[in-house]
């Protein structure tokens, strides 16, 4: 009965066809939008690691998450200089990386840090920071760009640029008196970083040595040269990055920063953080997934109508079938056969078609977003996928395999034209 | 009844009654009628008379709702339905008025269709000719139908004579105890429909098959052994079975 149902098939080239390339797109559709769900909460839970804590003045875990390393919207309040340095001397502390962020350049962030950052800071699984061009920063008036400022604003070593005050695209307050020096471009790592303009924290204290309240002091001005001989350690900074000697320690340190006296803190685990965050986004995710499974019943309704107008033009076939000796359950399983064929054909067409856009978008993917698109096998949870969708062919398949049913007990023999 | 005379019957229908829908007026109601084995068997009958019902009937693909139907001596509305399939498989070769054919098949596909189905007549098929595609090439060549441009056509190239005679070589393959004929010769010409006859009744001959053919050609009555008017044996006396 199968090879009856292919040669059909093949004698019905152009519906066949049609129907095998919209199920085919539809898989596709469906497997590319779980892979990219997948890749982007890859790429997601990318964007930090080897940091146990991030600390932060208390406010909602994702919040802190958001602001210090997504550079997502702004801190409520500060931490200041001297809990800082207490928790960095803290016994299970290995490592500290202050951030201190509140500035911006032409819409991209600048975050003021120290030289540890270049040293201790992880991402994808323990990649580090890596200079494209140049070094990291020195002086006080020395900026390291990420991979995208530099590439959108067209940067290169020893250009000047002009810290704005506050975060927003367009700011009217300037640092205009005091510009830095590109001294270093990192490598793209694919995460926030290549956003951001990286400076020293002595520099955010130097532009701000003259302000007071978020804005400039009026009539008091200090010169980038005088500046320089001032001690410009800073008061506060909004954020740090953790590093613990012993992962076991991580509760205890997390439990000491959230009863801390002096001030309200409020440390995070990333992993957890990232994957509640996770949670609020995979929403929008899930709604994707949703409108690509329509896609595939779209595409398999289109299936259900080539089948069905193909059918009364088939009666007389059925007809012949039953003449030489074919049960009403051949007549059947012909047709389902042929549902089954088209949805297998087009799944396996589909996923092929998956493969050869992964092949050819991969590089392009990479180069373009620094994100690496890992050409992988096809997934436990994307095979249930592919399975649902075969059987849904199948099902599909008996509404006009059992109406034919009907059609060959209620004709008999007679040809019906 | 001695064993040798039942041996003869090829088909006997007695008090049988069939309506297409239970409550429907019956279409046939035939008190008595006998075809021997080997006999060739003209029906004939008014247009909607029920002679394509009759064929049905007599090929199991509808059972009628009193009566018997006897089909070398086997009752074949007694079996179920998936047995009288079989029994239709392997014993009743069936050629419609036309479009005869699955199109997308090959002439020889076609002709070997119902050894997909009868494992009795894919023997007696392969059995005769050493293999089943050698015996519809056999039959075909006897119909005139061998020859190398015809045989590799698809079928729906072929003019509506070769079609009923790739239709005949299918009827007639793995020598099906009865052939049923609605109306095979009416899409034919004079010349060709006498031609086609002869063709098939040499095939039977060979076989001893019986032939039961329905026709409104009137002027084929004489190459038939015997014509039953449906009018003569069709008592539509009631309305119901
Ligand atoms: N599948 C069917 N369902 C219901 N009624 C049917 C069916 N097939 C035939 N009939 C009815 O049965 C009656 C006999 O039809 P049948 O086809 O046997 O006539 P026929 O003698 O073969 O006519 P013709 O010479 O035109 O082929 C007709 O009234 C027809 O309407
Ligand atoms: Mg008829």
């Amino acid at each position: 009965m199968l090879t009856l149902a292919v040669k059909s098939l093949k004698n019905r080239k152009f519906t066949t066809a049609l129907t095998i390339a919209a199920i085919a797109l539809s898989v596709t559709l469906l497997l590319g939008v779980e892979r990219i769900r997948k890749e982007a909460k890859a790429s997601f839970t990318k964007t930090i690691s080897g940091t146990d804590l991030i600390v932060g003045a208390r406010t909602g875990p994702v919040q802190l998450l958001l602001y210090s390393v997504f550079r997502i919207g702004n801190a409520t309040n500060n931490i200041s200089w001297e809990s800082y340095q207490e928790m960095s001397q803290n016994p299970n502390v290995k490592w500290t990386i202050p951030i201190s962020l509140g500035d911006s350049h032409r819409g991209y962030r600048v975050m003021g840090t120290n030289a540890d950052y270049f040293k201790h800071f992880l991402f994808a699984g323990g990649r580090r920071l890596e200079m494209a061009k140049g070094r990291i920063f020195d002086g006080v008036f020395d900026a390291v760009l990420g991979a995208d400022v530099a590439r959108a604003l067209g940067y290169r070593l020893e250009d000047a640029i002009i810290i704005a005050h506050g975060a927003g695209q367009v700011s009217f307050v300037k640092h205009d008196d005091k510009p830095f020096t590109v001294v270093g471009i990192l490598r793209k790592t694919g995460t926030p970083v290549d956003q951001t303009v990286h400076v020293r924290l002595e520099g955010i204290e130097a532009i701000h040595i003259d302000w007071q309240d978020g804005a400039p002091l009026p009539g008091q001005s200090i010169s980038r040269q005088q500046v320089l001989n001032m001690d410009l350690t800073p008061k506060t900074i909004t954020a740090f990055l953790v590093g613990l000697k012993s992962r076991i320690a991580v509760f205890g340190v997390q439990r000491f920063v959230n009863q801390y006296p002096q001030e309200p803190l409020l440390a995070i685990l990333p992993g957890v953080a990232l994957q509640e965050l996770w949670h609020l986004v995979g929403v929008a995710e899930k709604a994707l997934l949703a409108v690509s499974g329509f896609v595939v019943v779209v595409g398999l309704a289109g299936m259900l109508i080539a089948l069905m107008t193909s059918l009364n033009e088939r009666r007389r076939e059925m007809a012949i079938l039953r003449s030489v000796g074919a049960r009403p359950y051949h007549v059947f399983a012909l047709i389902v056969g042929e549902s089954a064929l088209l949805t297998v054909m087009g799944v396996a067409i589909g996923i092929g078609l998956l493969y050869a856009l992964l092949v050819i978008s991969q590089p392009l993917i990479l180069a373009k977003f620094g994100i690496f698109i890992e050409i992988s096998a096809i997934s436990l949870y994307e095979l249930w996928l592919i399975v649902i969708v075969c059987l849904a062919g199948i099902v599909i398949g008996l509404i006009p395999g059992y109406r034919i049913y009907r059609y060959s007990l209620a004709d008999g023999m007679t040809i019906r034209i | 009844m001695p064993e040798t005379f039942a041996a003869t019957i090829a088909i006997e229908l007695s008090e049988m009654c069939f309506a297409w829908r239970d409550g429907l007026e019956p279409v046939l109601k035939i008190a008595h009628l006998q075809i021997n084995k080997g006999e060739r068997v003209f029906i004939a009958g008014p247009s909607g008379g029920g002679k394509s019902t009759l064929l049905s009937l007599v090929a199991g693909v509808v059972v009628p709702q009193r009566g018997t139907i006897k089909v070398n001596g086997c009752r074949l509305n007694g079996l179920q339905g998936a047995a009288r399939d079989r029994f239709r498989a392997d014993n009743i070769g069936y050629i419609y008025q036309m479009f005869n054919l699955i199109p997308y098949l090959s002439v020889v596909e076609n002709v070997t269709l119902p050894c997909r189905f009868s494992a009795r007549r894919r023997e007696r098929a392969s059995a005769r000719s050493s293999g089943y595609t050698n015996e519809a090439l056999r039959l075909l060549n006897h119909l005139g139908m061998g020859e190398a441009p015809v045989i590799d056509k698809p079928v729906t190239e072929l003019s509506v004579g070769q079609q009923q005679r790739v239709a005949a070589a299918r009827a007639l393959i793995g020598t099906p105890e009865i052939l049923v004929a609605d109306e095979p010769t009416s899409a034919l010409d004079t010349n060709r429909r006498e031609a086609f006859i002869e063709l098939l009744f040499n095939e039977c001959d060979r076989q001893d098959t019986t032939i039961v053919f329905v026709s409104h050609d009137t002027g084929l009555e004489p190459l038939f052994d015997r014509t039953i008017r449906l009018s003569d044996i069709n008592t539509k006396w009631n309305k119901s079975c």
